[in-house]
């Protein structure tokens, strides 16, 4: 028989429990499975009752985000041998609330997304028959970061702000802000730091950096956010030296 | 009790199409009440994984009816040729506007957009974001989508059944993942945008969540299903994962090599070796004659044994490192991390993996299918464009343009149509107690989903793969008849309520025998090779007899039948596909 591993997941289900508890199953170590395809194991062959989110099995949907052994991980891109002998303790994304067994609820996420103004604003639009806002790889290169983030939620996991503050807009989407911030094309900088200067969440984030850390596409949101303060200092600053709030 | 709300327009797929089509409603009419309803949030829909890139004329020295002709010859002439000129025209305006909504577009140093070469494409005219452009359009989209008071969402909401009235298309039956409720939600009118079905077959470049949903519903409506038996092999995924390394990397100077280290495509008719990539030649070939040239060298016994099947390889090392850094990151992340190897120092084994499905719900080319009230695009329909063999970078561009010419329409129609009545209510009942009935209810059901699941996809791979027969189809045919039966015997192990994810794996092992039986039968009755669809027992084109899409119906039976629509040429007719010249 092939070497086994032991999974050890978390199981809830808001109809039957009042707390989630700890399931534990024996699964095949095989070298090239991830931690999905452990889950995906259970679910076909043993339990088809174990629920979990994902789709894309290559790090690049964000659906598969989930606690292993205590750590923010993209399961479709963690490897069952890195835990070996075992064993693999999966559990539900921490800081958010278990809507069942290992799916959280993330609609507090896009709600904060969406107040961020994740879109070109200008004040006036260029006609298409102008064709495109001329970006040099260089500017391009200033915003690009992050823009890769895939919205896996792994740094809400890993904030300890976001753990205490739930009304702090958080490391995702202040990183989002920033890409269009940092955009050439874009114009709406001022409009995203009213909105995010009504909340002062982000003066709570200590720069420790959880969030950079567990990022798996290297977006740097402690960075982003450390962009956003300084920038978020100087207008405030601007607004004291000069008169009407000194918006340009 | 079930709830009934009620939108103007419809859509039903969170994707680029679906995204694109929701943006275009807005914009054609700012009065219609939008709804956009997904089974996953849309910024994890399947278009987040296409790396390569998105076609369109740019370049001086390109025009569009050269990316017609390419599109065309490359679809072995059963594209239509009024659809794809109206495809090519509105590309470049298309791919503009997704540069002016924010899409981080490589870019020459001068600050205009960039284009790289792709497969089948005699001009460089794929608009690429690293190699991550599916995931940046996405994200675009969505992104901007959110501006637009005028769209409610449905995330996570899983539709079962599309609610008719006499014909006429009005909405559909959905569960709420969250709770297990079950909802109907009406609409003057309803577009498709659920996106392709590589799930089908046991190994794909395709994410869980594509299985065919939408061909099905339309199928089960009434509408016809058009072009099912193509189905597109992508030469390179990675062995075990059927992770896509992308086309990019042949377009960046890739080689493809057989064990013996050599180029072997200079066998198969499709132009001679030079070092540097040449257009429509070589590894710049279409995918069809590319996977089709896999299996030849395979009997030769020219490929490589590996744990997972046999495999070839791509050759990149001769890019450097600066080269796969800037323009295939991705590759070489997805390499480092599920294969262990650097594309930079390393060959890279890859094989042919179903990827994309050219065929798809019937439409026109306004998104409309026959059924009134429903419009479809995306992966999930086929207009066609694509005919035989899509090209590379073709199928994001295409999202676009018919998700915004069918968005439109959709908008237009709606316009001029009455709000459903609830009547359609007592459709969703009938429909909770099916679910109920077949499902969450039913004492006993002895089969479970993943061995169906495996039978099915393992009868695909060996007799509707890269060659078929009469006798492997009509094996298949038996097979999946069973399979239907059996299917009808499964038992749950989840009863609950509460995202209830094995109660989804039901429904879209449903869908996905509905489209495994339409596309056997599709390539049963082409007794040709074409494209992607190649007959060992029909080893050529017959244009006197199928210059013609199948299109197939469900019959009161359930049974599916096959009929034929002539294809529109307007100005290229039919010739030999030539490569490498
Ligand atoms: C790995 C990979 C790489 C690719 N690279 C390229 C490329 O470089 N260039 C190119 O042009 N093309 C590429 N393609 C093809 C292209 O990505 C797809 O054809 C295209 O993205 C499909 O988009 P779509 O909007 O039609 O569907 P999808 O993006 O698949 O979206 C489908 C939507 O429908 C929803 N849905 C489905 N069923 C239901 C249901 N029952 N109820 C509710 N919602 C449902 C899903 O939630 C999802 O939101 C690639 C494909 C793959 C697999
Ligand atoms: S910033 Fe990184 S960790 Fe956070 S959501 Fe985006 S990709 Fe995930
Ligand atoms: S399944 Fe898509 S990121 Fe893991």
């Amino acid at each position: 028989m092939a070497e086994q591993i032991a999974l050890e997941v978390t199981r809830f289900s808001p109809e039957r429990d009042k707390v989630p508890s700890i399931q534990a199953f024996d699964v095949p170590l095989r070298k090239e499975w991830v931690v999905l395809d452990a889950l995906n194991y259970v679910k076909d062959r043993v339990d088809g009752s174990l629920s979990f989110r994902w789709s894309c099995r290559m790090g690049v949907c964000g659906s598969c985000g989930m606690m292993v052994n205590g750590e923010p991980k993209l399961t479709c891109a963690t490897f069952l041998t890195d835990y070996a002998p075992g064993p693999v303790r999966v559990e539900p994304l921490k800081n958010f609330p278990v809507m069942r067994d290992l799916i959280v609820e993330i609609t507090d996420f896009l709600g904060k997304l969406s107040k961020v103004k994740p879109w070109i604003i200008r004040a006036k639009k260029k006609p298409l028959s102008e064709g495109e806002y001329l970006q040099t790889p260089d500017e391009l290169d200033t915003y690009r970061q992050f823009s890769m983030c895939i919205n896996c939620l792994l740094c809400y996991a890993a904030c300890p702000v976001y753990g205490l503050d739930p009304l702090f807009a958080g490391p995702a989407a202040l990183a989002l802000a920033q890409r269009y911030n940092m955009d050439s094309r874009d114009e709406g900088k001022s409009e995203r730091l009213d909105i995010l200067s009504q909340h002062d969440g982000i003066w709570g984030c200590t720069f420790v950096g959880e969030c950079t850390e567990v990022c798996p596409k290297h977006v740097d949101p402690a960075g982003a956010i450390q962009q956003y303060k300084l920038t978020a200092t100087q207008e405030w600053i601007r607004s004291l030296l000069m008169p009407w709030g000194g918006k340009s | 009790m079930l709830d009934i709300s009620s939108h103007d327009v419809l859509i039903v797929g969170g994707g680029g199409a679906g995204l694109r089509a929701a943006i275009a409603v807005a914009e054609t009419n700012p009065n219609l009440n939008i709804a956009v309803l997904s089974k996953v949030y849309p910024m994890r829909s399947h278009t987040v994984s296409a790396e390569g890139g998105a076609a369109g004329v740019i370049g001086p020295d390109d025009t569009l009816d050269e990316h017609a002709y390419d599109t065309i010859s490359g679809g072995d002439w059963l594209p239509d040729q009024d659809a794809v000129e109206f495809f090519v025209k509105e590309a470049p305006e298309e791919l503009l506007r997704m540069e002016h909504w924010g899409c981080p577009w490589n870019r020459e140093p001068n600050g205009r957009v960039a284009v790289r070469p792709f497969g089948g494409m005699k001009k460089e005219r794929t608009w690429f974001a690293a190699d991550k452009t599916g995931f940046h359009m996405l994200h675009t989209l969505f992104q901007t989508s959110l501006k637009y008071n005028a769209v409610t969402r449905y995330d996570e909401f899983y539709a079962t059944k599309l609610l008719a009235d006499d014909g006429q298309v009005q909405g559909v039956v959905a569960i709420e993942l969250a709770s297990g409720k079950i909802q109907a939600i009406s609409a003057k009118a309803v577009i498709l945008t659920t996106g392709g079905c590589g799930r089908v077959f046991p190994f794909t470049t395709n994410a869980a969540i594509k299985t065919g949903d939408g061909m099905s519903l339309a199928y089960r409506a009434g509408a016809p299903l058009k072009d099912m038996e193509f189905v597109q092999y992508h030469p390179t995924g990675l062995p075990f994962t059927g992770i896509l390394i992308t086309e990019a990397a042949r377009a960046e100077g890739g080689y493809m090599l057989n064990k013996d280290g050599y180029r072997y495509l200079q066998d198969y008719n499709l132009g001679k070796p030079q070092p540097q990539p040449v257009l429509r030649s070589m590894e710049l070939g279409p995918r069809d004659r590319l996977s089709q040239a896999f299996v030849k060298e395979f009997e030769k016994g020219r490929t490589l044994k590996g744990p997972y099947g046999d495999v070839v390889h791509l050759d990149l090392r001769h890019l450097g490192e600066k080269k796969i850094t800037t323009k295939l990151p991705f590759v070489r992340e997805l390499c480092l991390k599920y294969e262990n190897l650097d594309p930079v120092k390393e060959l890279i084994p890859v094989r042919p993996v179903v990827h994309y499905m050219m065929g798809g719900v019937h439409t026109d080319t306004n998104g409309a299918t026959p059924l009134k009230g429903l419009y479809a695009a995306g992966e999930v329909a086929c207009v066609s464009i694509n005919g035989a063999n899509r090209l590379g970078s073709n199928s994001l561009t295409e999202c676009l343009v018919f998700g915004a010419q069918c968005g439109r329409a959709a908008a237009d129609f709606a316009s001029t149509q009455r709000a459903p009545g609830r009547h359609l209510l007592a459709q969703a009942v009938d429909e909770e107690t099916r679910l109920q009935d077949q499902f969450l209810r039913k004492a006993g059901g002895r089969e479970r989903i993943s061995e169906i699941r495996e039978e099915m996809q393992r009868t695909m791979e060996q007799s509707a793969g890269i060659y078929r027969s009469r006798d492997s189809l009509e094996q298949a045919a038996g097979k999946l008849s069973e399979l239907q039966e059996r299917f009808r015997d499964i038992g749950l192990d989840d009863r609950g309520h509460a995202f209830n994810t094995e109660l989804v794996a039901a429904l879209e092992l449903g869908s996905m025998v509905d489209v495994a039986e339409s596309i056997i039968q599709c390539a049963l009755h082409r007794t040709e090779s074409r494209g992607a669809h190649q007959r060992t027992d029909f080893p050529a084109r017959d244009d006197q007899k199928f210059l013609a899409h199948s299109v197939v119906t469900r019959t009161a039976e359930g049974t599916p039948a096959v009929n034929y629509l002539p294809v529109k040429i307007t100005r290229w007719p039919p010739a030999e596909r030539v490569y490498g010249k």
